[in-house]
């Protein structure tokens, strides 16, 4: 059990690419983060440096107070759980799970009462006699998962240990590894590229991009306050809504109509310098039919009609699909988005956005409908720098606070 | 298409059947030979007609071949052994590490297996007896390794990088040193691809003929290909060849145990199952 602390650690490699910079954090004792971001980010490469598998090339790395720049992984005492597994696939389950243990000059009797009891936390007991050439994907992870708990070391480090696995045996491994880590209470870092991961497991999520830590906070915190365009962007699924915005005359000129702004962003955007040019994000559930609502809530937000494009009925609630006039809003970060979604060569004609609408709603395809959404939830980003301009002391109020 | 692959097969079946018939029959005749008295020898009769094992009595009564047989096993396994380890230790580093002078250190080991032998054999004569080696173990060991380690580094490489590094990491994270790592994880693996070159390494040294003939002069260092061919009968009337050939087949012996007992070492897909896909 150890407290793990990054101190502006960064990584440069000798080709002079910089893979991490500057990155600051603390990670409690027992407390389960994740780092996520887009391929690249440096969320491996930081996993690495925490192993010991990576050199640190410079900032400070402490595991339960003590500096490990320099110590090779076997004495930091951490397990690491790999994407592809990494069995020995010459010894069998059971002395898969052994071998740290004998490394570690246990004696046999305590070995194998160990072996047995990580066997059974994670239903293995059957299988202990098997090579991994016979496991499943899902065996094989749990074998994977058991080489780690079994030595009870101060921390777990776990390297995208879902993503070998199909949809459906993913969503149960993610229940099995959340139980696991409270159960034992380690110390555990986690880095995945899947938002649904990071979101569900951890108690607090890092979101990393170009080898920067751009927010680090508890997973709703992140979703309802983000820091920046990329956040907004990357947290959520379906994700943010992004629109271009223009401030004139005390008002935003939107795809959607002209918005009111309250008095707090009126004067962040009076200064000489401030942007004219915004990016103005809505989540999809942050809008609903204009049929729906009572007079309360629609004074809230604003109204706008659209011609629907798609309608996906999930059963408990309904994703429709509008089409905007209009460019698209457009920032570097939100083209790393698109990029990393795949999505980066497809565009449509237009700009769509996705809503999310009760079941009730009687919306059909191809018909106009009237939609309103909630001016309190809307966020305004900077373009040039991604900055949240609805942000107030951690805190996004949306557009119309005084 | 049952009938063509059956007629596809038959096909392939029949020219298998000719290589190898084409490969045995001087093999399968040398031990005819071998067992023939010499009035019989020259008899042109697949099948003795007339069985002895005087040849063998023979050549394994003259201290001649003996020694040049202990020689052989010899002065091959000792190649053998060092080549390997050597050669795996060269093709880990190879096949794990960036270091500057890799792509140097590969070329260079691959022209040296592109190196005419024959070319080096009088340089190699005279700085043998300069420095003592001429006619010793040594003088045969080193020009062995030195051809040899191009093939098992060649080899031996191949192996390495079929084996994943995250089982390497994976060992470390577990408590390992390096050391440990490559002893109890990666060796094991790359068992097969150790045997192979073992094989491989030892058939060369086995079988050369150009360096023994030429860097030795007596018994002391003398391996059975060379020994094979200063064969003479009790007297000079008469004739070896029945000799000749029981000394071949005992030869070919070793080599034929040797690739037996590792080929069950070669167990292919032994590292299924480590990592996904």
């Amino acid at each position: 059990m150890a407290d793990i602390v990054l101190d502006k650690v960064s990584k440069k490699f000798p080709d002079g690419t910089t893979a991490v910079r500057d990155v600051d954090l603390e990670i409690a004792d027992g407390e389960f983060v994740i780092l996520v971001g887009p391929s690249g980010c440096g969320k491996s490469t930081t996993l690495n440096m925490i192993a010991g598998l990576e050199d640190i090339s410079s900032g400070e790395l402490r595991i339960g107070g003590q500096r490990v720049n320099d110590k090779a992984p076997r004495d930091r005492d951490i397990a690491m759980v790999f994407q592809s597994y990494a069995l020995y696939p010459n010894m069998t389950v059971r002395e898969n799970m052994a071998f740290p243990l004998r490394l570690a000059k246990l004696d046999r009797d305590t070995i194998t009462q160990k072996v047995d009891e990580a066997a059974k936390v994670l239903e293995l007991t059957s299988l202990l006699d098997r090579r991994p050439a016979n496991l499943s994907g899902g065996q094989r992870q749990r074998v994977a998962m058991g080489r780690a708990i079994v030595r009870q070391p101060k921390a777990f480090l776990m390297d995208e240990p879902l993503s070998n696995l199909d949809a459906k045996l993913r969503v149960q491994m993610r229940t099995v590894v959340s139980r696991l880590q409270k159960q034992l209470g380690t110390t555990t870092v986690y880095v995945t590229h899947d938002q649904t991961e990071a979101m569900t497991l951890g108690d607090r999520v890092v979101i990393m991009r170009g080898g920067a830590v751009q927010q680090v906070g508890p997973p709703q915190e992140l979703y309802d306050h983000p820091g920046n365009l990329f956040v907004a962007g990357f947290i959520g699924s379906p994700s943010m809504n992004f629109l271009p915005a223009t401030v004139d005359e005390g008002r935003l000129r939107t795809a959607l109509g002209d918005l009111p702004i309250g008095d707090r962003i009126r004067r962040e955007l009076e200064g000489v310098d401030a942007p004219r040019e915004l990016i103005l994000g809505i989540r999809p559930e942050h809008f609903e039919d204009a049929e729906l609502i009572d007079e309360e809530t629609r004074r809230r937000g604003i109204e706008f009609e659209a011609p629907v494009d798609i309608v996906e009925s999930m059963g408990s609630d309904k994703y429709v699909y509008l089409t905007v006039e209009g460019e698209r809003a457009s920032a570097a970060e939100l083209e790393e988005l698109a990029a990393d979604a795949g999505a980066g060569d497809f565009t449509g004609a237009g700009s769509h956005l996705v809503t999310r609408l009760s079941a009730e709603s009687t919306v059909t395809e191809g018909e106009n409908r009237r939609v309103w959404f909630n001016l309190e939830k809307i966020h305004l980003f900077d373009p040039s720098n991604g900055r949240n301009l609805t942000l107030h002391e951690g805190r996004s109020a949306g557009a119309l606070a005084d | 298409m049952a009938d063509t692959t059956t007629r596809a097969k038959l096909r392939w079946g029949l020219l298998d059947v000719v290589v190898v018939v084409f490969a045995l029959i001087p093999v399968l005749w040398i031990m005819s030979l071998s067992f023939k008295t010499p009035a019989t020898l020259t008899d042109g009769k697949f099948i003795p007609q007339e069985w002895t094992l005087d040849n063998y009595r023979t050549i394994f009564a003259t201290d001649q071949f003996v020694r040049a047989l202990v020689n052989s096993i010899g002065i091959a396994l000792i190649a053998t052994v060092i080549a390997v380890v050597l050669g795996a230790m060269a093709a880990y580093a190879i096949s794990r590490l960036d270091f500057p002078g890799k792509r140097l250190l590969v070329g260079v080991s691959l022209l040296i297996a592109m190196f005419p032998q024959v070319s080096l054999v009088s340089p190699l004569f005279e700085i043998e007896r300069q420095l003592g080696l001429f006619d010793t173990w040594p003088g045969l060991i080193l020009p062995y390794i030195t051809f040899a380690l191009p093939l098992a580094i060649y080899t031996l490489s191949a192996f390495f990088k079929q084996i994943p590094w995250d089982l390497e990491k994976a060992a470390k994270m577990d408590g390992a040193t390096q050391g440990q790592a490559f002893r109890r994880v990666i060796a094991p693996l790359a068992a097969p691809g150790l045997f192979t070159t073992a094989i491989l390494v030892f058939i060369f040294c086995w079988n050369d003929f150009l360096f023994a003939i030429s860097l030795t002069s007596t018994e002391r260092s003398r391996t059975v290909p060379v020994a094979l061919s200063f064969f003479t009968g009790e007297s000079q009337f008469e004739d070896p060849t029945g000799a000749i050939c029981a000394a071949a087949v005992v030869i070919t012996i070793p080599i034929i145990l040797f690739v037996l007992f590792f080929q069950r070492r070669i167990v292919s897909g032994l590292t299924s199952g480590a990592v996904k896909g």
